[in-house]
């Protein structure tokens, strides 16, 4: 193959594919680097639907209604310029995804939207409970063409080791092939899109043990940038399985389920209903997380309201999940819930263009903070990955033109793996139960400051035991979530502190945190205004 | 509940593989084998031989049966590790060995990279937009692992043969569900080559696929549409 520019994209979940996909629709040769195969990304795993104001329910939505609902379930802290692109690009994404024969739910051949939480039209494009999966089928599809052609290669068992810098510019990767134990450099510009960071709390999310959260920690280690660590989305209706937690798809609460507790007397109080209304039920998720910890009573689901057409055409998966992990019918009982870690608000610090702190390097989806603010809207995930991931290529693109420099890939020697050490085991296993104490859904200094306190001595501990690189970074990118979590001395969307349980708006701005010489620092920078159009 | 995990193991594919055994205890009647295995790497450092612990290798990630990542073969039947709880597997012994039909990189990873190669053969992608079709039999197709299962139980796919098995099927299935007419001759040629052609319609991949696709319903309409031309039919 002739000496060619190339993009290196971490991560070939929806906003990796996504990424890929926009480069070779340039031309542009990508390189797409991935754990797994795609069909094992977390992206698969998204359930209820994508956001988009259609305006196909006769509601009179509008692109703008989009917008302010976006902003103010992130309270007001994301950049409005961003989520104003991402909600104007939000139906032209929906018409893509629909032009790749993505199998959206339709009535008589009319594309059907149903509620989602936090939004007051009905907006959520869907396929049953399982819509992340129908858009990544539909993605790898049209990737393969690509592949086809050589201009996307593939590197699907092969691990994110770390940056390459120069000058401070990123230019390249060290990847792992994890069948060969073969380190190999990549060089060109990077585009992170390696999702949440899932790892670092264990088996107390609903995402995959895929994200490690490895590539994040190793990122900040190296000098980028990250933001509103703090910010760690409570999903209301979780469950937990063995492993891990169960979600039970908002789709539920959309379609009609209503969430209570039994009192005294044994009567259902719809808690959300008599504090918010009949819309209670679809409140943003921080808020009936929050209300759930502070009732402190067991909660359930009730969905034996829904009628057979919805539980047949709309939940039919859903319904075999919980029957299947749970032994419970939901037609036909009360679903026990409660919240569980389901999304990081918080990320690698991107501009408006997707760009970060390091030139050329880029990053898109959840492994970004780009749209959610505090508090993300259930939808807008599956929406944020697929134009966070394009709009992040397209940035990339204006970059490269003009280069010319080629972006070899150069296989290096093989590396002996070694077992993690009974040491480095105890070690991650305290790291994940302080960071759970400390980033509870309810925290005040107290509990934070004894599991910073706590972590950091395990960073000692750990760098006497001549611990994994991974290890040490990931303590580090742990420290950097509770430090976060204590500069933000208030509440806001999913950051409730018992010590300072009102917003200040003063604190409108977001949380910066850089790891300089080893050491964690954290600033506030102000979010840009609105430009005006 | 007490388990022996008897494991088949292998340091790579040039060394031979020899059986290793290892406890597993819980009082989790939701535990399945996937669980069982993620405790290997906390309990058992030392193994039962006594001998230093070398970490099982196997696949996982979403661990609820919709990511396909950790197929293996659990009491000589192909299965999802996540998908399989130790409370319903008979006897004290739980056998796992790899797939047998894509090579083994170490333990119970294997490389499962023929069924991408497959479906890039197959040209398995759709030109131009998508037309409006049965969104219940794109939705079905749509909901394809790639976990390989299928193909571990076919009398009629061997890696590198023209068959690409249900791992195919499904995709295809998909395209032809959505496929704008003009691309009818080339995806037909791709179903009828790399499907229709080497199905010899055991559908023992229908028993066994994790994620209960309905195989069966999938293979009448595409036949129908991509072999017998009757296109309208799934309309």
């Amino acid at each position: 193959m002739e000496q060619q520019v190339s993009v290196n994209i971490i991560g070939a979940g929806l906003a990796g594919l996504s990424a890929a996909k926009t480069f070779a629709e340039a031309g542009i040769h990508v390189r797409l680097v991935s754990y797994q195969a795609s069909e094992r990304a977390q992206s698969n795993l998204a359930e209820g639907g994508i956001n988009a104001a259609l305006n196909v329910m006769g509601e009179e939505d509008s692109i703008r209604g989009h917008f302010e609902d976006t902003l103010r379930g992130g309270c007001f802290l994301a950049d409005p310029n961003m989520v104003r692109n991402l909600t104007d690009g939000a139906p032209g994404i929906v018409m893509e995804m629909d032009s790749l024969g993505v199998p959206f739910h339709r009535e008589n051949g009319h594309l059907i939207q149903r509620n989602f939480g936090g939004q007051k039209k009905k907006r959520t494009a869907y396929a049953k409970s399982s819509t992340g999966k129908v858009l990544m089928t539909a993605l790898i599809d049209a990737v393969r063409r690509y592949e086809a052609e050589g201009l996307v290669e593939r590197y699907p068992h092969h691990c994110f080791e770390r940056l390459i810098l120069k000058n401070g510019r990123a230019c390249g990767v060290q990847i792992c092939d994890r069948f060969r134990d073969q380190e190999i450099v990549l060089e060109g510009s990077v585009l992170m899109a390696c999702g949440g960071m899932n790892g670092l709390l264990g088996g107390l999310t609903t995402g995959t043990t895929s994200n490690t959260g490895a590539a994040a920690a190793m990122l900040l280690e190296q000098g980028v940038e990250f933001a509103n660590l703090e910010f760690l989305q409570y999903h209301p209706t979780t469950v937990s399985i063995t492993g891990k937690r169960l979600l039970v798809s908002e789709a539920a609460r959309g379609e009609g389920g209503r969430l209570f507790y039994l009192d005294m007397d044994g009567n259902r109080r719809y808690f959300m209903e008599e504090k918010y209304g009949e819309r209670g039920n679809l409140m943003p998720r921080d808020v009936i997380s929050r209300e759930m910890v502070m009732l402190g009573k067991p909660v359930c689901l009730g969905l034996t309201g829904l009628d057979e057409k919805t539980w047949g055409v709309k939940l039919s998966d859903l319904r075999e999940e919980i029957i299947h992990y749970l032994g419970i019918d939901p037609a036909a009982e009360p679903v026990p819930v409660s919240p569980g870690i389901h999304y990081f608000m918080g990320g690698i610090l991107v501009d408006e263009h997707h760009r970060t702190n390091i030139p050329d390097l880029y990053a898109a989806g959840e492994c970004a903070c780009a749209y959610h603010g505090a508090n993300r809207l259930g939808g807008n995930s599956l929406l944020g990955a697929i134009f966070g991931g394009r709009e992040a290529a397209r940035t990339a693109i204006l970059q490269l033109s003009g280069k010319t420099e080629a972006g070899h890939a150069s296989p290096q020697d093989t590396r002996t793996c070694r077992a993690v050490t009974e040491a480095e085991g105890s070690i991650h296993e305290e790291m994940t139960q302080l960071l759970a104490k400390g980033l509870a859904a309810l925290r005040d200094k107290e509990t934070m400051e004894t599991a910073l306190n706590r972590l950091v001595e395990l960073r000692t501990q750990a760098e006497s035991t001549d611990a994994s690189d991974e290890l040490r970074s990931k303590l580090l990118l742990g420290e950097a979530m509770l430090r976060c979590a204590l500069a933000r001395k208030e509440s806001r969307g999913a950051h409730t502190r018992l010590d300072f349980p009102d917003t200040d708006e003063a604190m409108r701005k977001t949380t910066v945190v850089r790891v300089e010489d080893g050491v964690v620092r954290i600033r506030f920078r102000e979010i840009p205004e609105l430009r005006q159009e | 509940m007490k388990k022996i995990l008897h494991i088949l193991r292998r340091r790579s594919a040039e060394e031979k593989p020899y059986w290793e055994d290892f406890s597993y205890e819980t009082q989790d009647a939701g535990a399945t084998v996937a669980t069982a295995l993620s405790s290997l790497h906390a309990e058992n450092r030392v193994c039962a031989s006594k001998e230093e612990f070398r970490p099982v290798m196997w696949e996982h990630s979403c661990l609820q049966k919709r990511c396909g990542a950790c197929a293996m073969v659990i009491n000589r039947v192909p299965a999802l590790a996540c998908d399989t709880r130790l409370s319903e597997l008979r006897g004290d012994i739980v056998q796992l060995e790899p797939l047998k039909k894509f090579p083994v990189i170490e333990d119970l990873l294997v490389d499962r990279s023929v069924m991408m190669q497959n479906l890039k053969d197959l040209s398995v992608w759709l030109e131009g937009e998508a037309k409006s079709g049965p969104e219940d039999m794109a939705f079905e197709a749509s909901r394809c692992l790639q976990c390989g299962i299928c193909l571990e139980v076919c009398p009629n796919f061997a890696p590198g043969g023209s068959f690409a098995g249900m791992a195919g099927m499904a995709p295809l299935s998909r395209l032809i569900a959505r496929l704008p007419g003009e691309q009818r001759g080339r995806v037909s040629r791709a179903y009828i080559k790399g499907v229709y052609e080497g199905c010899g319609k055991s559908l023992s991949c229908r028993d066994v696929c994790p994620a209960d696709i309905q195989i069966d319903e999938l293979l009448v309409k595409s036949n129908a549409a991509a072999v017998w031309k009757r296109w309208n039919s799934i309309r």
